[in-house]
């Protein structure tokens, strides 16, 4: 299997607080990943460096089969290049509607001249229904995105990261302040998802991390602690001293 | 002798008392009379030098007595005498040597002596060697001061022989350094003056760059073949060359009469059109006289006719300038004096220059505290809470309008200053807490819409100023203690009030520091900048911390308003003159830091004074270019100089 | 789903019908068309007035679509108005001067045409000399591509500097206001080139037309509503589409658009640009009508009342803008005009020329607070009825446009 995303050696501290440490951590191409750790441990931080957000103080953070540095690239670029990011708030555009975020994030061009004279086309709209399907919100197309549930918008903010066909789906404790079967839902999305694009979610919820069977990375203090099967990790005396004893 | 024996008998037979050992000043002025009669100008001299050369100690009476037209001659006799008028037409005389009543007279017997201004003018520059020596300390003052303002070469040596016998120290000094100005200026031997005006190098008196200055002053000047012998010739000049382009050079031969006028344009159109000739001038149809081309074909052939001046063609030009050498000459005639007069000028300069610099930064850190003061309370509503206050500008006027009321009400000036601080904090902390109240509590989260509303404010305080006050321009006058300026040379200066509020600038740092590090308002006000979820959750109310946190910030503002409004006209746009500047002073220096504002200030007065030093005819232009280079800087720190960093700097 | 544009929009087509009314109406009770109900005075001040507002359509592309609250885009208006007013004055100068020298029994040359232009337009500010920048004033074609050239090419180097460094918010508003007032400052200096604060004047008289004003004002009436109506249409356009969803997106969440992959600087920069180049249009077509401009119509305060009228039209919607500029401006002419009766209250009468500014100011704070939608929310109350399922909350297209916390309650 090949590597995807290759973070090695990077560090960033703010205003003398260490919040990652040497982080090294690589992702292979359609895998699923899942990054638990304590507060603080940096997992935020680490998405932020990874989507171009903040930029660490050394290191190197290396893309795709060309091994492009992602270092360089700004936001925009490095989400273009195929990494997508979902926050741990929901943030979809509230004042449009479902289908207008939906189309917002549909993979096409994003210089704004061709957005500009971008007129829809029957198939882009078909595509839109159909993510629209998949994440259940089918009947809510013409709706403004303000008026969904929470989990609706959190399924919405997932459909706009499937919509822009990323390789690398990277997803903020998408679980937070679900009901279970919304729960399960989302873990259906996320599963479907790994099929065809590598997924790494930050989740704080064993039972979620659980239900998603996949190898999990522990952090801690901005380094990695632990890496391997859930039973795995939580059978490891650092990590129980450290997270789980707590 | 046989003047001796005049004067002799000309005092035994007016005065009793005088002796001839004695001295009496009356033979002299008989001697002198017809010319003292006369009274004219050009014929005065003789006899004024010999009155003030006498030696007399009468000398002195006399000179007063003429100058003030207070001289009387008798006409039976033709003596001199102070006449002291008792009515319209009798006057009482009194006799010069003895001091004693001579007795009263009919207007009609005497007649009164007037001198002109001109003469006036000369017995005092006599009179300057009396009182140089005069008695009163003051009249010796008055002497000196005269004499700088009006040298003259003749009184180089009456202040040579004042200056042994001076008692006062600090006027010896002045007379010593008068001395040497006078030496530069007029002295005979040129080693002298090459010699005072080493010593005087250095020095950064304008008194002594006035002098040195005329010394090296140059003309310019053209001559045909070579330099004419006898000139002071400070630099040759080659025509193109050295800043002095071939045009200049041809005009300055045309201003001596050495070449024919160039024929201008004008000069051509003019030719032509008195040469009309039906409708053709030199052979060109008139309709044809619009390019320079046929005008000149046209003016060519009036030329060719002997009708025009030929034109002065580039050759001429040329060849004019060639056979006359140009050069700079200076109008002191010794060459060594010039020199050296140049070398001390380059000393000063370079003292100047560095006293100057002084100074510019006396001015900026006078301007930057000025910014300080202005924007330190927008560095706690905008830095510390995020709040933007368009009207911050307002409350620094509502506090400069308090300082005119008060001062109406309480006439002296400094006690009503007193008074007047800690009531416009008041006023404009009220203020402050009655808008964060009523407005700005409910738009926290729409920093925008904060921006706007506090604009509407601002624009109806101001129309409410000039309704309530009016538009023109009321006074806030400065206690007469503020009045005048720390003078440390004649380059270095430095108003009181710009002292004054450079110490008010440093106290309101020091306040700051204090509240926001020692005081519980200040920790509490920390802790809702940082995290106010939190804070609300440890007990702190953050409603009511805002609350005085924004009455601090404006109650500030008011208090820099007074200050303000002593140097500034208090208008209704008063803080609207300052609110930009404030913002960048905020901006520029880094939100949420009251270091990163004194940075912020001193950077922009600094900034403002120095573009300002480096074109000073155009303060616009200097506003102009600081908010560009403002930013520019931005654009390699958007957060400021000081800057929060981290995650809680963040969106 | 697909409809077309202005099915999707019907209120550009009611907009664009009530523009031509009004053009329709004024026109036939104007002088110059021989009615004479509506004074050739008043002509130019409505003419004016639409300049204003479709100024206040590109406020509110800026700033209700995109979520810039630029306070410098009247210097972009000014900016306009000083390219065309440019021309004008050259040409107008021409003519007077080519006039009184054909009398001189020497026809004049070239280069004396221009010196004598250059006399008489400088002479207040103490010069002769044509600056640099006037360079093309005697072309009339070349002026009007600076018209949206200059001000253009000012507002993308300004924005490039701008949004390349992340300025954002209040900042960024503080950073344009600077900016107009720099540029305020340095027009009012005798060496701007544009005789300071004389300005340009005489701008009313069109060179080589003989027609009185009661006609002209007409055209520039006409020439205005044409240009609102096609600005409006523009900025329907390109609000409609995906284009406006990204802008409204940036309005409302900077980061997320651009985690999705459009580079928010270059969508800011070209909306800035854009509407720069519509208020230069809009400035271009206001001044002819007041026949004078000079640096203090540029000064910051211009750009803060433009604010204040899409505030209170109504941000986020382009009929809003319209109607709030359209208000206040000529509201503000009323009153401050001495129209508007004194109101006598026994101790003290109010003067409206003097206590207008407060009015305004607080009915603006008034509008902020309690009626963030402006007059458009008016609107809103009568469609609402016609479609009742729109339940979400609109609290303004700020920080807080929609969120979740605020559409729950």
């Amino acid at each position: 299997m090949s590597t995807l995303l290759e973070v090695s050696g990077v560090s960033v501290s703010f205003d003398g607080f260490r919040a990652i440490n040497n982080l090294s951590f690589q992702i292979g191409e359609a895998e699923l990943r899942a990054v638990i750790g304590p507060n603080g441990a940096g997992k935020t931080t680490f998405m932020d460096i990874v989507t171009g957000k903040t930029k660490p103080d050394e290191g190197r953070v290396i893309w795709g089969e060309k091994s492009v540095s992602l270092l360089k690239m700004n936001e925009a670029q490095i989400a273009q290049a195929g990494i997508g990011r979902k926050f741990q708030k929901p943030t979809v555009f509230e004042d449009q509607t479902v289908q207008e975020n939906l189309l917002m994030a549909l993979k096409k061009p994003r210089g704004w001249l061709a957005v500009l004279t971008y007129r829809p086309a029957g198939e882009d709209l078909d595509r839109v229904a159909e993510l629209a399907r998949e994440i259940g919100l089918h009947d809510a197309l013409g709706r403004t995105s303000g008026e969904l549930s929470h989990g609706q918008k959190q399924w919405l903010e997932i459909g706009m990261l499937l919509a822009q066909e990323p390789r690398l789906l990277l997803v903020d404790e998408p679980a937070a302040g679900m009901t279970p079967q919304e729960r399960e839902h989302t873990t259906d999305l996320l599963l479907k998802a790994a099929e065809t694009r590598a997924v790494v979610v930050v989740e704080h919820d064993m039972e979620f991390v659980r239900r998603l069977n996949c190898k999990v990375t522990v952090l801690h203090e901005g380094a990695v602690l632990a890496e391997g099967s859930l039973d795995h990790v939580t059978s490891n005396q650092e990590v129980i001293d450290v997270y789980l004893g707590r | 002798m046989l003047r001796l024996f005049l004067a002799g008998l000309a005092i035994l037979l007016s005065c009793v008392m005088a002796t001839a050992e004695d001295g009496a000043i009356q033979p002299l002025l008989q001697e002198h009379r017809e010319v003292i009669a006369k009274s004219s100008r050009k014929t005065i001299a003789p006899a004024i030098d010999a009155i003030a050369g006498s030696g007399l100690p009468q000398a002195q009476r006399v000179l007063e007595t003429w100058a003030a037209k207070a001289m009387w001659m008798r006409k039976s006799d033709g003596h001199f005498f102070a006449g002291e008028k008792l009515d319209s037409k009798t006057y009482q005389l009194t006799d010069f040597d003895s001091g004693e009543v001579v007795g009263t007279f009919a207007k009609k017997e005497l007649k009164q002596l007037k001198p002109n201004s001109g003469i006036r003018a000369m017995i005092g520059t006599a009179l300057v060697q009396f009182q140089l020596l005069d008695a009163d300390i003051a009249k010796r003052q008055a002497a000196l001061t005269s004499i700088q303002r009006d040298p003259e070469a003749a009184l180089l040596a009456p202040l040579r022989a004042s200056i042994e016998a001076e008692p006062d120290a600090g006027l010896k000094a002045q007379k010593q350094r008068l001395e040497r100005l006078l030496t530069i200026g007029y002295d005979a031997d040129t080693a002298a003056r090459v010699a005072a005006i080493k010593e005087m190098s250095g020095d950064l008196g304008v008194d002594v760059r006035a002098t040195l200055n005329p010394l090296v002053a140059t003309t310019r000047d053209v001559a045909p073949g070579t330099v004419p012998d006898g000139v002071n010739v400070a630099a040759t000049l080659v025509p193109g060359k050295d800043g002095f382009p071939q045009v200049e050079a041809y005009d300055l031969l045309v201003a001596k009469g050495f070449a024919p006028a160039r024929v201008t344009l004008d000069d051509m159109r003019l030719g032509l059109a008195a040469h009309i000739e039906g409708a053709t001038v030199g052979g060109v149809p008139v309709a044809q006289l619009n390019t320079d081309e046929n005008r000149a074909r046209a003016y060519a052939a009036l030329a060719e006719a002997g009708k025009v001046a030929p034109l002065v063609t580039s050759a001429d030009v040329q060849a004019a300038l060639a056979a006359h050498v140009f050069y700079d000459t200076y109008a002191e005639p010794s060459a060594q004096v010039a020199e050296a007069a140049e070398a001390a000028l380059e000393d000063i300069a370079l003292k100047v220059g560095m006293n100057q610099t002084l100074d510019l930064t006396l001015d900026a850190l006078s301007l930057a505290s000025i910014y300080f003061l202005a924007a330190i309370g927008l560095a706690i509503t905008f830095g510390v809470m995020g709040v933007i206050n368009m009207a911050h500008g307002e409350f620094i006027m509502m506090g400069a309008y308090t300082g005119y009321v008060v001062q109406q009400i309480i006439p002296d000036h400094t006690a009503s200053i007193i008074v007047a601080i800690p009531l416009a904090f008041a006023v404009t902390f009220a203020a402050g807490v009655a808008m964060e109240r009523l407005v700005i509590r409910w738009l926290y989260a729409r920093p925008l819409e904060t921006l706007l509303a506090t604009f509407g404010i601002s624009i109806a305080l101001q129309q409410l100023a000039k309704n309530i006050f009016g538009t023109q321009a009321r006074p806030l006058t400065a206690p007469g203690w503020l009045d005048g300026a720390l003078v440390m040379n004649d380059v270095v200066s430095i108003s009181y009030i710009r002292i004054a509020i450079f110490i008010l600038a440093l106290i309101f740092l020091g306040v700051f520091l204090f509240i926001m590090k020692r005081t519980r308002l200040g920790l509490e006000t920390r802790a809702v900048t940082q995290n106010p979820r939190m804070a609300a959750s440890m007990g702190i109310n953050p409603g009511r911390v805002n609350m005085l946190t924004f009455g601090l910030g404006s109650g500030i503002a008011g208090i820099a308003g007074v200050a303000i409004g002593l140097f500034a006209k208090v208008t209704s746009e008063l803080g609207s003159d300052y609110i930009v500047q404030s913002f960048m002073t905020v901006v520029v220096g880094g939100v949420g830091n009251i270091w990163g504002t004194l940075a912020g200030a001193a950077m922009i007065g600094f900034l403002q004074k120095g573009i300002e030093w480096l074109n000073p005819s155009n303060t616009l232009a200097a506003q102009t270019y600081m908010i560009v280079f403002i930013i520019i800087f931005i654009q390699f720190r958007p957060r400021g100089i000081i800057a929060l960093k981290g995650r809680a700097a963040g969106d | 789903m697909q409809r077309s544009f202005i099915a999707k929009n019907p209120s550009v087509l009611i907009f664009l019908a009530c523009l031509a009314l009004f053009t329709l109406m004024v026109t036939v009770l104007s002088e110059g068309f021989g009615v004479g109900m509506i004074s050739t005075s008043f002509v130019k001040t409505l003419g004016k007035t639409l300049c204003l507002c479709l100024i206040a359509v590109a406020m509110d592309l800026i700033w209700g679509f995109a979520g810039i609250l630029s306070l410098g885009h009247f210097a972009f208006f000014g900016l306009g108005g000083y390219m065309i007013g440019m021309w004008l004055m050259y040409e107008r100068t021409r003519l007077i001067v080519v006039d009184s020298l054909s009398q001189a029994e020497i026809p004049p040359t070239g280069a004396e045409v221009v010196d004598a232009i250059g006399n008489q337009i400088f002479g207040v500010v103490g010069s002769s000399e044509f600056p640099v920048i006037w360079a093309f004033a005697d072309s009339l074609f070349l002026q009007l591509v600076l018209v949206v050239l200059v001000p253009g090419v000012l507002a993308l180097v300004f924005g490039w500097l701008a949004f390349r460094s992340r300025v954002t918010g209040v900042y960024l508003s503080i950073l344009t206001q600077a900016m107009t007032l720099a540029l305020a400052l340095y027009l009012f200096q005798n060496d701007s080139g544009l005789r300071g604060n004389n300005g340009l004047s005489g701008l009313q008289n069109l060179p080589g037309v003989e027609a009185s004003q009661d006609v002209v004002s007409l055209w520039f009436l006409w020439a205005s509503a044409l240009a609102l109506g096609l600005g409006y249409l523009l900025a329907a356009w390109v609000v409609s589409g995906k284009f406006g969803s990204v802008i409204r997106g940036i309005r409302d969440n900077e980061a997320r658009v651009r985690f999705i992959g459009y580079s928010v600087e270059t969508y800011k920069l070209m909306i800035f640009t854009l509407t720069a180049c519509i208020a230069a249009i809009a400035g271009a077509l206001y001044y002819p009508q007041a026949g004078i401009i000079n640096p203090a119509e540029i000064a910051p305060i211009a750009s803060i009342y433009l604010a204040v009228w899409v505030a209170i039209g109504g941000r986020g919607r382009l009929y809003g803008a319209v109607i709030g500029a359209a208000f206040v401006s000529l509201l503000s002419t009323w009153f401050t005009g001495g129209q508007a009766p004194d109101i006598p209250l026994g101790f003290y009468t109010i003067k409206w020329v003097d206590w207008w500014l407060v009015l305004l100011g607080m009915s603006f704070v008034a509008v902020t607070l309690f009626a963030p939608k402006g007059m458009g929310g008016l609107v809103d109350l009568w469609t609402q009825r016609r479609a009742p399922n729109r339940h979400g909350a609109d609290l303004g297209p700020d920080d807080g446009a929609l969120r979740e916390q605020e559409a729950r309650k």
